[in-house]
C-alpha cells in the first residue's frame, strides 16, 4: 500500500526557503524604515511648504518658509551657539578621555575601580544631570564658585552672564566624557606590545611611540568616537531646556532647542520643519567632510 | 622581555640612572592625576547627595556644610510626595517592560538573519542598519510628531513603544550581529543537518549562546527608556500619564519661581539611584557592549 502524500501549494528548494526566512526575519527592521523614518521624510518634505500650527488646517505657501531660513537671525544665532558648542566640546572630550585612557593603561590594581568613577558619571538621567549642573552652576551657592572662592578666584554668574553660560554647558558635557573613555581604554589594550617594543628597538621615546604607533593604531576607535560624538553634541537638547531655556539672550540656543520652540511653543510646524532640514544638510555635510578628511587617514589593520 | 626594555630604553642610555626608579616615578605621578581626576568626577555626586539631605535654610549657606547637619532624610520622602511620583515610576516601568521585550526579540531576530543565514542583499541591508544609526534623532522629531499626532496617538504610550517592535533600534541590531559572528558556523550546521529550521537554531541555539549580548542590550535599553525625557516631553501631556523623567523636569516648574534645591536635589539623587544600581550589577555586561560597539564599528 503507497502512502498518499498531499502535493504541496508551493514547492521551494532549501536554499529559497532559506532565503525567504532570511527576509521574513529582516522585515520589521525594513518596515521599520519605512515607517519612521522615510514616511516622516516626506512629511517634513510636505510641511516645509505648509504653514500649521497643529489647530487650525494646513495652508500652503510655497517657499516661504525656505526664503524665511535666510533672514533670519535667531537661526543664525542659533548655528553660531551650536556649531561653537560641538568645536569646543567635541575635541576636548576626545582628548581628555584619550589622555585618561592612556593613563589609565598602565597596569595598576585598581584599574576598574577607576574606570567605574570615570563612567559612571555618563550615565546619570539627563534630567538629573541637568538639574544638578544646574544648581552646581548657581552664581551665589553653587559648586563651581564655591570651587573657585576656595582657590581665590572670582565667583562668576554662570547661568546668568551670556559670556560665560555656552562655557558652562561646555564643562558640563565634559563630565559626561567617560563613554568615549571606556571605548579608547579598550582599543588601547588591543595595540600589540610587540610594537612598542620594535619601535623601542629602533630608538623611538615616548612621543615617537606615542605618534607613530599609538595613535594610528587607535585610528579607528578615534574616527569612530569623532563621528558619534559630533553626531550627538550636535543635537544637544535637555541641558538647553532645563537649565536656561536657551537664554540667557539666546546665547544657548542650540540648534535643536531653537527647532522645538518654533514647533512646540510657537506652533509653526512648517518653519520648524525646514529648520529640521537644515540641521539634517549640516549634520550630512559635516559627516561627509570629516569621512572625507579623517577616513583617508585611518589605518585599518587588516588593509580594510 | 621586561629587562630587555630596560636594558635598551632611552632612559636607561641617556638619564644613567637606574630605569626602575624613572618607571617608577612616572607610575606614581599618574596614580596622583588620576586620583585628583577621580575627584573631580565625583565632587558633583558627593554634592548631589549632601543637597539632598539639607534643611531648606542650610542650603543656602556659604562657605557650605559638605555633612549635612542635621541630616534630613525627609527630604527624600517630600520629594517623591509632593508629585505623585509613585504613579510615575509604575508608568515609566511599564513602558520599560515592554520595550525590553520589544527590542531584544525583535533586534535579534534581524541580527541573526543578517549575521547567520545566507541570503542575496544580505551585506547591502546591513549597511542600511549602519546608516539609519547615524541619522539624528532631531530631524525626524517634527515629522514624527504630526504624523502621530494626525492619527490620535497623542497622550498615549504609543509613540515611546511601538517604534521599537519594528526592528528594535539599529543599535541594538549592530550589537546582536556583531556578537553572532563570534559565535562559530559548526554549530548552526550541524543543527541543520539535524533538520532544524532557521527559527529553531535562533530560538533553541543562538539566544541561550547570547545571554551576555541580552544582558547588555538589556540594560541599554532600560536606560534609554528610564532616561528618556524628548519623547515624553512630546508626546504626553495628561500629569497622570508623566514618566519619571518628566515628572522630575516638572517639578522645578516655572524657572521664576522659587525652587526649593534640597527637595530638587533629593528627587534627582533618586532618579538616578536605580540607574547606578542596574550599572553595578551588570558591570561586565555593559561595558562590553560599548565596547563591542566601539571596537568594532
Amino acid at each position: 500500500m503507497t502512502i498518499v502524500r498531499p502535493k504541496p501549494l508551493l514547492h521551494l528548494t532549501q536554499s529559497q526557503k532559506r532565503i525567504l526566512t532570511g527576509y521574513l526575519f529582516f522585515m520589521p527592521f525594513i518596515l521599520g524604515v519605512l515607517i519612521w523614518d522615510v514616511l516622516p521624510s516626506g512629511t517634513a518634505l510636505w510641511l516645509t511648504f505648509h504653514e500649521w500650527n497643529l489647530i487650525s488646517p494646513a495652508k500652503f505657501i510655497g517657499f516661504k518658509n525656505i526664503l524665511n531660513l535666510f533672514k533670519d537671525p535667531l537661526l543664525i544665532k542659533s548655528l553660531k551657539v551650536t556649531a561653537t558648542y560641538t568645536l569646543f566640546s567635541v575635541p576636548l572630550q576626545l582628548v581628555i578621555s584619550l589622555a585618561l585612557a592612556m593613563l589609565l593603561n598602565i597596569k595598576i590594581k585598581g584599574l576598574s575601580i577607576f574606570r567605574t568613577i570615570y563612567y559612571l558619571p555618563s550615565i546619570v538621567p539627563a534630567v538629573a544631570n541637568a538639574l544638578l549642573w544646574a544648581w552646581i552652576l548657581n552664581s551665589e551657592f553653587g559648586l563651581l564658585n564655591v570651587g573657585f572662592h576656595a582657590v581665590g578666584l572670582p565667583k562668576i554668574a554662570w547661568l546668568q552672564d551670556p559670556e560665560w553660560t555656552l562655557p558652562a554647558l561646555i564643562l558640563m558635557s565634559l563630565w559626561g566624557l567617560g563613554n568615549s573613555m571606556i571605548i579608547f581604554l579598550a582599543g588601547l589594550q588591543g595595540v600589540p606590545d610587540v610594537l612598542y617594543e620594535a619601535a623601542m628597538i629602533d630608538g623611538a621615546g615616548r612621543w615617537a611611540q606615542l605618534w607613530n604607533v599609538t595613535l594610528p593604531m587607535l585610528s579607528p576607535v578615534i574616527f569612530f568616537n569623532l563621528i558619534t560624538g559630533f553626531i550627538n553634541t550636535f543635537q544637544s537638547f535637555t541641558a538647553g531646556y532645563l537649565i536656561t531655556q536657551g537664554g540667557p539672550q539666546n546665547a544657548t540656543l542650540f540648534l535643536a532647542l531653537y527647532q522645538y520652540r518654533v514647533g512646540f511653543q510657537n506652533l509653526k510646524m512648517g518653519y520648524a520643519a525646514a529648520l529640521a532640514w537644515v540641521m539634517a544638510l549640516i549634520t550630512l555635510i559635516c559627516t561627509m567632510a570629516l569621512f572625507r578628511y579623517f577616513g583617508s587617514k585611518v589605518y585599518y589593520e587588516d588593509g580594510g | 622581555m621586561s629587562t630587555a626594555k630596560q636594558f635598551i630604553s632611552k632612559d636607561h642610555l641617556l638619564a644613567g640612572k637606574h630605569p626602575w626608579n624613572t618607571e617608577r616615578l612616572w607610575k606614581f605621578l599618574i596614580i596622583i592625576i588620576l586620583c585628583v581626576v577621580a575627584f573631580l568626577m565625583l565632587v558633583p555626586f558627593l554634592w548631589l547627595i549632601s543637597s539632598s539631605l539639607k534643611l531648606e535654610q542650610r542650603v543656602f549657606l556659604f562657605p557650605p556644610q559638605w555633612i549635612p547637619d542635621p541630616v534630613r532624610w525627609m527630604n527624600y520622602v517630600d520629594a517623591l510626595t509632593n508629585k505623585p511620583f509613585h504613579l510615575y515610576l509604575r508608568n515609566t516601568l511599564v513602558i520599560v517592560i515592554l520595550n525590553e521585550i520589544a527590542i531584544i526579540f525583535s533586534s535579534s531576530l534581524c541580527a541573526y538573519s543578517i549575521a547567520r543565514i545566507q541570503f542575496p542583499g544580505r551585506d547591502f541591508l546591513f549597511s542600511v542598519v549602519i546608516a539609519v544609526m547615524m541619522v539624528p534623532y532631531f530631524v525626524l522629531m517634527v515629522p514624527t510628531f504630526v504624523m502621530l499626532s494626525r492619527i490620535g496617538w497623542m497622550n498615549t504610550y504609543l509613540p515611546l513603544t511601538v517604534p521599537f517592535f519594528f526592528g528594535g533600534g539599529a543599535f541594538n541590531i549592530f550589537l546582536f550581529r556583531q556578537f553572532f559572528r563570534t559565535i562559530p558556523n559548526d554549530l548552526s550546521d550541524a543543527a541543520r543537518i539535524d533538520g532544524c529550521d532557521e527559527f529553531g537554531i535562533y530560538w533553541r541555539i543562538m539566544m541561550p549562546l547570547a545571554k551576555p549580548a541580552i544582558v547588555a542590550v538589556g540594560i541599554f535599553t532600560f536606560l534609554n527608556s528610564w532616561n528618556d525625557f524628548i519623547a515624553p516631553l512630546l508626546y504626553i501631556n495628561n500629569p497622570n500619564m508623566f514618566t519619571v523623567a518628566l515628572g522630575l523636569a516638572n517639578f522645578r516648574g516655572d524657572p521664576s519661581s522659587y525652587i526649593h534645591w534640597n527637595l530638587l536635589m533629593a528627587a534627582s539623587a533618586a532618579m538616578t539611584i536605580p540607574v547606578v544600581l542596574i550599572f553595578f550589577v551588570g558591570q561586565r555586561y555593559f561595558i562590553q557592549g560599548v565596547i563591542m560597539s566601539g571596537i568594532k564599528g
